[in-house]
């Protein structure tokens, strides 16, 4: 089964897979691709024996809808990709957002663009995760920033997939899918484990009908609950309605099932923010020199402190807003060249500076480039 | 006369969607009373029949049956199916879509679900275009052949989907047409009861987009051209069923090899027996109890 409560050492790649099991996924389709692949082979020696299902499909395309069919088939299913593979997977995550289906991708993010370095970090795929899909939609990415959260947050991945039905995105980096670390894996009943809501009687049955939370119960097949899903415009009997009105009414449902929901979902976490004046902002591997470089800038006497965006999406635009009232600079440390600082400036509205530390890929930032730009802020 | 307001096949169907979308000449109608008529005669529950499709006009199809069914993305259904059928393998899996869907933009998935023998039951509805966007030439429109996007005619060589499936490794390969209905429904109860990939491909007419540009503008032309033109062979090698215009089609029942091989979700399932024994309950789904051949 999962593995048991105490320490291991192991890889990011290999802490998403065992976090998976731990919460209880029994199905994996995948694709080769670098730096992911170790998490496919995890998963391909672990599922048999824990009761679950593993299939290498022919492509990305195959692999996430897979998982799609397998999650209406009632099992938990992930996932794991790298950038091209994850481009690939777009179409299917917007059919997973309309229809609702609980789906876990883990994007372990390399440089890009195109085949770029595939060995090598990135953080390019943040915009993507949000929007890469047509049309409007919302979708919760994580970004563990230690091979422990990469293990805690796959479970919490799972949970809130569960919960809102909706594809969860664990937006992991090369640097850290590649990291040894220790992993503390916790007793079964001291960790809360979600699973989807199921119908609570086929009488005037609804399979698009949400409850007060905006989130509809997720019928099982061969029940004889005699649904139809489609990624079509569909009204709440899940009937295909080309309808402005039934448009306007499914697409606010979900995306606002997950908006009003934001401040359960975001889950950040900060450093020395108490009486901080410089915020570093980072999330991923990014996060590793950003503390080291606030121990640095502290012990010059620098008040900074760092929020590490752990939820990405929804963005925490609530608390960078609160903490543009108290710091006078926010530092965006990512390794692209500018995605998740339009965020934070959106978010900033003003009310403080925002600058910009790219990477282009290939490397994280030292703790000393970080540092720099916090002597300059200063 | 005597008039009824219904139809005795009303209870497989989400009669309140109906009318349906297809246009007057359609083939698809009479390919999806005979899925049903099938479906009845090889005496499944329709409740643990679980329809899938992709887009297209034969993608529709699952919207209006009164079953769990689901219209998955362009080219998609396979794959889609594949996570399901895994998941469940006690359920019969169908995937009802075309050949736009199926072989063309889908056709990866095809061939490698027929490789792995995936236990999946295919109903390839061939009308020889896109219909649903007008008309465009596919990977099944006979060289020649007149659509939006060949106005000169069609440059390239259609797929021969039966062979097409029998090389990449189908265990149960038909071709039937819209105007073979009893003996379509005849096959598809019978392959309700074989296991593994199975490809029953029906010739349909599409007069709207397909027809009147070459020569059949009505759908009774087409069914002309399949009275005329069909001849049933069964266990013809498959190599001979490519659809060339001015010679005899092929169709019938090209091969039926499913008794005792193993399909994919048996070998995973048995693999996961392997390690848990009898401490997970794995459900299939039931064997055969239909007439192994399709009466004359």
């Amino acid at each position: 089964m999962s593995l048991s409560p105490g320490i291991y050492f192991m890889s990011g790649n290999s802490a998403v897979a065992e976090g998976a099991i731990f919460a209880g996924c029994r199905f994996f389709a995948g694709y080769p691709i670098t730096p992911s692949s170790e998490l496919a082979e995890r998963m391909a020696a672990r599922l048999p024996r824990v009761g679950g299902i593993f299939i290498q499909m022919e492509d990305e395309i195959g692999s996430i809808m897979a998982i799609i069919g397998a999650s209406w088939g009632g099992l938990k299913a992930m996932t794991a990709t790298s950038g091209p593979g994850f481009s690939l997977m777009q179409e299917s995550i917007g059919f997973a957002a309309i229809t609702e289906t609980p789906i876990v991708i883990c994007d372990v993010q390399r440089a890009g663009p195109s085949t770029g370095m595939p060995t090598y970090v990135g953080q390019g795929d943040v915009m993507q995760a949000k929007w890469g899909s047509h049309g409007p939609y919302e979708i919760i990415a994580v970004s563990p920033s230690s091979v422990q959260e990469c293990f805690d947050l796959t479970i919490r991945a799972f949970n809130l997939a569960e919960k809102y039905r909706v594809p969860v995105i664990i937006l992991m980096d090369e640097r850290l899918s590649h990291l040894y670390e220790k992993v503390r894996v916790p007793r079964k009943e001291d960790v809360i484990i979600v699973n989807r809501k199921l119908p609570k009687s086929k009488k005037n049955f609804l399979p698009y009908l949400a409850d007060a939370d905006l989130i509809p119960p997720m019928p099982p097949i061969g029940e004889g609950y005699h649904f139809h899903v489609t990624g079509l415009t569909h009204d709440e009997r899940g009937y295909p309605k080309i309808d402005p009105e039934v448009q306007d009414r499914l697409v606010r449902r979900l995306c606002d099932k997950i908006r009003y929901h934001a401040d359960e979902i975001i889950d950040i976490q900060t450093y020395m923010m108490d009486n901080a004046k410089i915020a570093v902002v980072a999330f991923g591997s990014v996060v590793r020199p950003a503390i080291k470089a606030i121990k640095l800038a502290r012990s010059k006497g620098i008040k900074a402190g760092l929020i590490n965006l752990r939820t990405i999406w929804p963005f925490p635009e609530k608390i960078i807003r609160e903490y543009a009232e108290k710091v006078h600079t926010f530092i965006v440390a990512e390794i692209n060249y500018g995605q998740i600082v339009h965020k934070v400036r959106e978010s900033v509205n003003g009310k403080a500076k925002v600058v910009l530390l790219p990477k282009m890929g290939g490397a994280i930032h030292t703790p000393e480039e970080i540092l720099n730009e916090i002597m300059e802020a200063r | 006369m005597e008039f009824v307001d219904h139809h005795i096949r009303d209870k497989y169907l989400k009669v309140d969607r109906l009318p349906h979308i297809w246009c007057p000449g359609c083939g698809i109608g009479s390919i999806l009373n005979a899925f049903l008529l099938g479906m009845e005669k090889a005496e499944v529950d329709p409740d643990q029949v679980i329809v899938v499709s992709g887009i297209g006009c034969t993608g529709r199809v699952p919207g209006y049956l009164n079953m769990d069914t689901f219209h998955t993305t362009h080219g998609r259904a396979i794959p889609f199916a594949v996570g399901l059928k895994l998941a469940r393998p006690d359920m019969h899996v169908v995937v009802f879509s075309g050949d736009g869907d199926l072989v063309t933009i889908g056709g990866n998935h095809f061939i490698h679900a027929a490789r792995r023998n995936n236990d999946l039951l295919v109903i390839l509805v061939n009308n020889f275009n896109y219909g649903m966007t007008g008309g465009q030439v596919g990977a099944t429109t006979p060289t020649g052949a007149i659509t939006t996007t060949t106005p000169y005619g069609n440059l390239e060589r259609p797929f021969n989907i039966p062979y097409l499936a029998a090389a990449a490794g189908a265990v149960y390969v038909a071709r039937w047409t819209s105007l073979h209905v009893r003996r379509l429904a005849w096959s598809i109860a019978e392959a309700f009861h074989r296991k593994g990939f199975r490809v029953i491909e029906v010739l349909s007419q599409c007069p709207t987009t397909f027809g009147r540009r070459n020569k059949m503008p009505e759908g009774i032309d087409m069914l002309r051209w399949y009275r005329d033109n069909c001849v049933i062979q069964h266990y013809a090698d498959p190599k001979d069923a490519e659809i060339v215009p001015g010679r005899k089609i092929i169709i019938g029942k090209f091969i039926d090899i499913t008794d005792g091989v193993e399909t994919f979700e048996e070998k995973a399932w048995n693999l996961v027996r392997k390690f848990l024994g009898d401490r997970i309950e794995i459900p299939f789904r039931k064997g055969l109890r239909c007439p192994k051949e399709i009466p004359g």
